[in-house]
């Protein structure tokens, strides 16, 4: 297993397309909302949780549907499936989720205090804002597991990843951006929101890496 | 002792019976060649045997495998069409990866790629091998971890007369070792005292 | 893994061959064709019954007319819930029990539940209306029905998406179940973000607080929508079966003009 995620790993350093991609993606998406609601520094600053979680949110989505379709060409998807005794599948899902985690999306969580100050969000929210989607995104990950192991085999599942996976991200999100906001909005609460968040992100750890590995074992073709 | 047996399997593909009825016996030591026209179904055959598709009835056992072996999936080599080898990552290290995470250690990756004739490139990423030596990287893929069970999947295609010679060697080791083999295939393959099961001639 | 089905051969007096007899599409198909004409009947003399009694009923002192909108809204809302609960029972039944006619049955429902949420989710604006002065609102339950409906659409787009008949049963199984699941999630984030709207009125456990005379209307429409849905999906059922025979006779066709043409 470890020998797995080192290889997602070393795969997804050296074509190193995806984290760049998602970072350029996340910060066009957050650099263009002060375009479209007006450069208010202050108005930004209530907004600024919102767009970090919405951004983060869009970009963590981008090449989720390249998580199991590339090794679906290469064939390696069924020796994976035929392991299936020795590493069951739900397992090697949850490793390739972890692996895509850290190598797209961890990225994102690293440069949100930057974006943070862009959006004149003052420090303790910059601070709640980043450990949210450090703790919400792998939720994120692992639904979308769900969704690309649905759309495996179609030619251009991209789109259809997204559609199927976003109403399930909703409560992700709602308590994500409600943490976040609780840091800086007195009398708002910061841990309850985190809580449960935290407690998501573990459900989807184990609903997701399930749904995906029985997706894929009878998506056969 | 070892023995793979399929009982009246039949198989779909996109909702449509390419085959039934179809029975054999491997033991230890001994092949079986499918061979048949296109779209007679061998690959689907193959991969109703390892679990990979739903057969549509009968059944496949794999008996004596003992704790190593327990099902058909953990006992079989699957080599396909495709190689299931990743272009970014060096030859030995996609080597070093399955055998790792397929278990049951074999051969060392280099001695494998010496056993294919690939000894001296297995620092270069799979992405700048030819069609041919990618496919021998693949069949290296069969030797560095052991699996009773080969299945082979047009295992030739893309190979040149000297290394069909060399698999058809390393093929012959593999059965002298007590192992099995099922190949669907076009071409001779060089496996002396072969079952053949032919398929297709009732649908066409 | 490996092991096959075995075919467990079909006994009229027990229970699981009565099953295996009703799996038969054939005999299914029989059946719907005798039920449809009965349940549409049914349904529509339940429905105008429904809806004499709807607008017999009085008016209520707040909302005036505009509650009478109740008696189609309640109905449609509670079928999107049913009709989910429905798939999610289908799915259930083409991954565990590998049904034949469990995975027709989820995908001919759920463009129906995706037309019954979108009448909910419509009637619910026009009651809106007036009664918060806007068409939208962004409260907890028209958001929760909204994810709903966006589920719908997405198991609709996933079967649309594949060919294969049984891996897009399979595939929207396994999404209707994953859904399924998280409803309550969702529904649980949304109360969280935002507690808005009048609290729920008809099913509760200390009993309806809604008078009587609005109640009994409710019911009969409620059934009789229930009734209509089930004729909806049992021709709905029919007509996928049928394509399906349809799809598969074209096939054999052409393996037929390929082997005359050998």
């Amino acid at each position: 297993m470890l020998a797995l995620f080192r290889r997602e790993l070393q795969i997804g350093v050296r074509t190193g397309n995806g984290a760049l991609t998602g970072v350029l993606f996340f910060l066009a998406v957050v650099a263009v909302i002060p375009f479209g609601v007006g450069p208010d520094l202050n108005l930004l600053a209530r907004l600024g949780p919102a767009i970090l979680w919405i951004g983060a949110l869009l970009a963590g989505l981008l090449g989720l549907e390249r998580l199991f379709q590339a090794d679906r060409e290469d064939g390696s998807l069924d020796l994976m499936l035929l392991a299936d005794s020795r590493h069951m599948m739900a397992l090697t899902v949850f490793v390739k989720c972890c692996a895509h985690w850290t190598v797209n999306v961890l990225p994102l969580v690293v440069v949100t205090p930057l974006l943070g100050l862009f959006m004149n969000v003052e420090p303790a929210g910059i601070l709640a804002a980043t450990a949210t989607l450090a703790v919400g995104t792998p939720a994120i990950t692992f639904i979308g597991a769900v969704g690309a192991a649905l759309a495996v085999a179609l030619p251009r599942g991209g789109l259809l990843v997204s559609v199927l996976v976003l109403p399930l991200t909703i409560p992700v999100l709602i308590f994500g951006v409600a943490a976040a906001r609780g840091a800086v909005a007195d009398p708002d609460p910061f841990l309850p929101p985190f809580l449960i968040l935290a407690a998501l992100m573990l459900f989807f750890a184990v609903i997701g890496p399930l749904a995906a590995s029985l997706a894929l074992r009878w998506g056969g073709d | 002792m070892m023995r793979l047996a399929a009982e009246g399997l039949g198989g779909e593909r996109g909702g449509e019976t390419v085959f039934s009825g179809i029975s054999f016996t491997l033991g230890e030591g001994e092949a079986l060649t499918v061979t048949g026209p296109n779209g007679a179904g061998k690959s689907t055959l193959l991969r109703v045997i390892c679990g990979l598709l739903p057969a549509l009835e009968g059944k496949v056992q794999f008996f004596g495998g003992g704790e190593a072996f327990p099902d058909v999936a953990s006992a079989c080599h699957y080599l396909g069409h495709r190689n299931a080898m990743k272009a970014e990552l060096g030859v030995e290290e996609n080597l070093r990866f399955w055998q790792e995470f397929m278990g049951e250690a074999h051969l060392p990756p280099f001695e494998a790629l010496e056993m294919v004739g690939l000894g001296d490139i297995g620092h270069l990423p799979f992405g700048y091998l030819s069609t041919g030596q990618r496919r021998r990287a693949s069949i290296a893929r069969l030797l560095v971890s052991y699996r009773p069970v080969w299945l082979l999947d047009e295992p030739t295609s893309g190979l040149d007369k000297a290394s069909e010679a060399q698999f058809a060697d390393l093929m012959g080791v593999h059965l002298e070792d007590g192992g099995m083999i099922v190949a669907a295939t076009h071409l001779p393959l060089g496996l002396k005292g072969a079952q053949e099961l032919r398929m297709g001639e009732a649908a066409g | 893994m490996g092991s096959g089905m075995t075919n467990a051969t079909p006994q009229a007096s027990t229970l699981s061959g009565r099953l295996t007899a009703l799996a038969n599409p054939t005999r299914f198909l029989a059946l719907a064709d005798t039920l449809v004409p009965w349940f549409g009947g049914l349904s529509l003399a339940v429905l105008a019954a429904g809806f004499y009694m709807a607008f017999s009923a009085p008016e209520d002192y707040q909302q005036g007319i505009t509650v009478r909108i109740m008696y189609i809204h309640v109905p449609f809302a509670w079928l999107a819930m049913f009709c989910y609960s429905l798939m999610a029972i289908s799915a259930l039944g083409t991954l565990v029990w590998k049904h034949p006619l469990a995975d027709v049955a989820l995908k001919s429902a759920a463009p129906i539940g995706a037309a019954f949420t979108a009448l909910a989710l419509f009637t619910g604006s026009v009651w809106g209306k007036p009664m918060w002065g806007t068409w939208w609102v962004w409260d907890a339950r028209l958001t929760s029905v909204f994810i709903l409906f966006l589920m719908y659409l997405g198991i609709i787009a996933l079967t649309r998406a594949m060919d294969d008949p049984g891996r897009s049963a399979r595939a929207a199984a396994i999404l209707t179940l994953v859904g399924f699941v998280n409803i309550p999630i969702i529904k649980f984030s949304v109360d969280w973000w935002n507690t808005l709207h009048q609290p729920a009125s008809v099913f509760r456990l200390d009993g309806p607080t809604i008078h009587t005379s609005l109640l009994w209307p409710l019911l009969i429409c409620a059934l009789g929508f229930t009734l209509l849905f089930v004729t909806l999906h049992l021709m709905a059922m029919r007509a996928d079966i049928w394509r399906r025979r349809v799809v598969a006779m074209r096939r054999l066709s052409a393996r037929a003009a390929e082997r005359a043409a050998r």
